[in-house]
């Protein structure tokens, strides 16, 4: 790794202390069908009238890496100017077996697969090219996965302001509260993406964290 | 005798090896169907890049993928963060298809290990 990456990943934090950006690149990171795509388009519908992607129920919907630059989010006043990178789902596996189980002909899966792949890499490259992280996890899932505990880990690592997203909280079993006592020592924001529950928490918090 | 090969690697031994070095050998290994143990675990650093290599193992047919058990990292100080290199806990890296995990708290976990 470059002395210059190297330096950035461990001081960047300090020159973030005093050097504020005007625009900050975030990055929406999670695993697979957490809602990233679901909360982008939630953010570009709230703040552009416009949307990032197609969500789906199908795994790995997203396998290319989206940016949408200047997005402007307004919070009591202040105004915050935002790239926002819409990222595939991070996983240590992928089993074409699993796409067939949603109805994809074998064909289909593979090649599906093969992108997921792809793009899970692609977003592992973008860690080093950003400001920010909105990490989004399933409210209604078990938060101790290795994927989680290895995007926190690197976020940590890299000293870059993290923001969980706890979402799906309309649904019956969500938990946000098993999500902040397995992560306590980042800021944990309950939101429902998909119906827009306490998407205003969200945005103040977004706010606050990268502002 | 039938039954999983597990391989124990000490501390010692995962510090005098290159990042490079130590992964491929990981992935070398789990790609045979072996479950590598590791004494002091994987940097954040190095578990995405192990992620990395995985991602382009996979070939869909005999390899689709690693799983992984370890714990969250310990809160750092500012001190630390400033002057200290993150060290890995305790983990365990095996073939998705044979490790599976069943359950995973903050201090502990439980697998699963299928044979043949």
């Amino acid at each position: 790794m470059g002395l210059m990456l190297r330096l950035k990943k461990k001081f960047g934090f300090i020159l973030r202390l005093f050097f504020k950006k005007d625009r900050m690149r975030i990055g929406i990171y999670g695993p697979p069908n957490a809602g990233k795509t679901t909360l982008a388009n939630r953010i570009l519908r709230d703040w552009t009238g416009d949307i990032m992607g197609s969500a789906s129920d199908v795994p790995h919907e997203t396998r290319r890496a989206r940016l949408r630059e200047g997005v402007k989010i307004e919070v009591d006043g202040k105004s915050l100017m935002l790239d926002i990178v819409d990222t595939p789902g991070l996983a240590t596996k992928i089993d074409f077996h699993d796409f067939m189980k949603f109805g994809l002909s074998e064909e289909e899966a593979k090649r599906r697969a093969k992108e997921a792949t792809e793009g899970v890499i692609e977003a592992i490259k973008w860690l080093d090219d950003l400001d920010g992280i909105l990490l989004v996890m399933d409210a209604a899932e078990d938060p101790f996965t290795q994927v989680n505990v290895t995007i926190v880990g690197n976020i940590e690592a890299r000293n870059l302001p993290l923001l969980i997203v706890a979402n799906k909280i309309d649904l019956p079993n969500a938990s946000p509260a098993r999500i902040k006592s397995a992560f306590p020592q980042h800021p944990v924001v309950p939101i429902s993406a998909l119906k827009g529950l306490n998407i205003d928490s969200l945005y103040k918090s977004m706010a606050e964290r990268f502002g | 005798m039938e039954g999983v090969q597990l391989n124990l690697i000490s501390k010692d031994k995962l510090d005098k090896m290159p990042s490079m070095e130590k992964l491929r050998m990981i992935l070398e290994n789990v790609k045979e169907g072996t479950i590598v143990v590791l004494e002091s675990g994987l940097t954040p650093e190095e578990e995405t890049k192990l992620i990395e290599l995985t991602m382009l193992e996979i070939d869909h047919d005999k390899f689709i993928g690693i799983e992984v058990e370890t714990y969250p990292q310990k809160e750092k100080s500012f001190f630390s963060k400033l002057f200290g290199k993150k060290g890995g806990r305790l983990t365990v890296i095996g073939p998705a298809n044979r490790l599976k995990t069943l359950q995973k708290q903050d201090d502990l976990i439980t697998a699963l290990v299928q044979f043949g």
